[in-house]
């Protein structure tokens, strides 16, 4: 977990001003309009300027204020809500209030959105059956294991699911997704 | 050719268009929000049309190259509709987010009270958050009904300059070249306007303030008829600039107005095809 003051100190001067300026305003007027506002750069390889500063504007918002800005967002911004409950100082306050976010864009056709959500607040709170079907989507969907947070739950049934759906692949003749084999020889 | 599609309705459109238009040179499009096949009943089923708008439907375009914008409105047959009245309510909403490049479509389609009271209001909400509009005009009484359109717009102090009045015909474009407004035109296989008649209104009426559209939708449509235009042209003697023009930098200059637009790089990515995968996704 990114703790908020680290990701401030990446923020360019000017993103940092417009942030103080909008955090005197309410959220639902300056969430959507922080990208225009602040620009896309990328700041480093796991936030882009927009990103992070969406999820400092979620740092002591309630719970009720975060699950509103990710259902009324357009795609960027429920990526900017899920992004931001990597940021502890985001998550820990919601406790499991924001699962629901988690859930729906679990239930997306958007990779970019089901990636994002399997992070660290997905780890701790998502329910075990969900978790696995969570990480089965990404093999499914031909998203990268790897930007999957919470491995050591990997579990006994969740093997047994991957080892069905490769064997329903190799039956089918069409090629198994590589990093599946870490998984299929898992000793856990 | 590099074509910008200024008014389609991809929703209503397969992943073999998506392909077919990139294969043709489509870089960009705009969906304008309208009526479906089916009336709709209620404001939630607006909401998750608009949802699709600025989420899933610029997602399904990505993995083609293609830059998905949209603009949002309640449209004038449905404003008729008690039950979608409350749409307005949630409109504010939407026209704040990057995405929306214009209000619309709105205008008229049988000219009835409401719709010009729900006309007129979205026609404020332009203003109030700096948007072009796009204006549809009815398919039935159009002449008289773009008349209307043009009083109407007149009247509301918008610049003309942010308004484009769609759906135009030969009887229609001089009214509308005269006003200072953008002219827009959806060719389609067998009504509204064809390749060789826009042809000939593009050499009356000249390049500028110029809109080409395919307007493809659920209906019978073609998502290649930009293209179809632009073909037209060059046999025609226009230039590859004046193509240009006409199916490029004319739609990024109307809905570049918006200050919304964002046209940098066209390449599918994101979308855990490529090599991009890990980009941005684990903090």
């Amino acid at each position: 977990m990114t703790p908020a003051d680290i990701l401030e100190e990446l923020l360019p001067g000017a993103a940092r001003t417009w942030l103080t300026e909008a955090r005197q305003q309410p959220l639902a007027a300056v969430f959507p309009a922080a990208a225009r506002k602040v620009g896309r750069d990328r700041l480093g390889p796991a936030w882009t300027t927009d990103q992070a500063v969406r999820a400092l504007l979620l740092v002591g918002a309630p719970a009720t204020e975060v699950v509103d800005v990710y259902r009324y967002g357009d795609a960027a911004e429920k990526l900017a809500v899920l992004h931001a409950l990597s940021v502890a100082d985001v998550a820990e306050p919601l406790q499991d209030k924001a699962l629901p976010i988690v859930e729906d864009a679990m239930r997306t056709n958007d990779q970019r959105l089901v990636a994002a959500a399997l992070g660290p607040y997905a780890t701790q709170h998502l329910p075990q059956h969900a978790f696995r079907q969570a990480v089965l989507k990404c093999v499914f969907a031909n998203i990268p294991l790897a930007v999957v947070d919470g491995l050591p739950r990997v579990d006994q049934e969740l093997i047994r699911m991957m080892s069905d759906f490769a064997a329903e692949r190799s039956a089918a003749g069409r090629e198994i997704p590589a990093d599946l084999e870490a998984y299929l020889t898992s000793p856990s | 050719m590099r074509i910008f599609d200024p008014h389609i309705h991809m929703t209503s459109r397969t992943t073999d268009d998506y392909a077919a238009m990139a294969a043709h040179g489509v870089q960009a499009l705009v969906e304008p929000a309208f009526w479906l096949g089916q009336p709709r009943t209620s404001v939630g089923s607006f909401v998750d049309y608009f949802d699709a708008l600025i989420g899933w439907e610029p997602f399904r375009a990505a993995q083609y190259g293609i830059k998905h914008h949209c603009t949002i409105a309640l449209n004038p047959k449905e404003a008729n509709d008690p039950r979608c009245r409350e749409v307005l309510e949630v409109l504010p909403r939407y026209l704040a987010k990057d995405g929306v490049v214009a209000v619309g479509e709105v205008g008229y389609d049988s000219m009835t009270p409401e719709e010009d009271e729900v006309f007129s209001v979205q026609l404020e909400l332009a203003k109030q958050f700096e948007l072009p509009v796009l204006v549809h005009t009815p398919h039935r009484d159009k002449a008289a009904g773009t008349t209307r359109t043009l009083d109407v717009v007149k009247e509301s102090g918008l610049a003309p300059n942010l308004v484009v009045v769609d759906h135009l015909n030969e009887v229609t474009v001089k009214e509308v070249a005269d006003s200072g407004c953008w002219m827009g035109f959806s060719i389609y296989p067998d009504t509204k306007m064809d390749p060789d008649r826009m042809v000939v209104i593009l050499q009356q009426f000249g390049t500028e303030r110029i809109l080409v559209n395919s307007a493809a939708d659920w209906g019978k449509s073609d998502p290649l008829r930009t293209y179809a235009t632009g073909q037209a042209m060059l046999a025609a003697g226009f230039t590859d600039d004046d193509v240009d023009q006409v199916l490029w930098r004319n739609p990024v200059a109307f809905y570049g107005q918006s200050q919304r637009l964002d046209l940098e790089d066209t390449t599918p990515e994101d979308t855990f095809e490529g090599n991009s995968i890990l980009r941005g996704i684990k903090p």
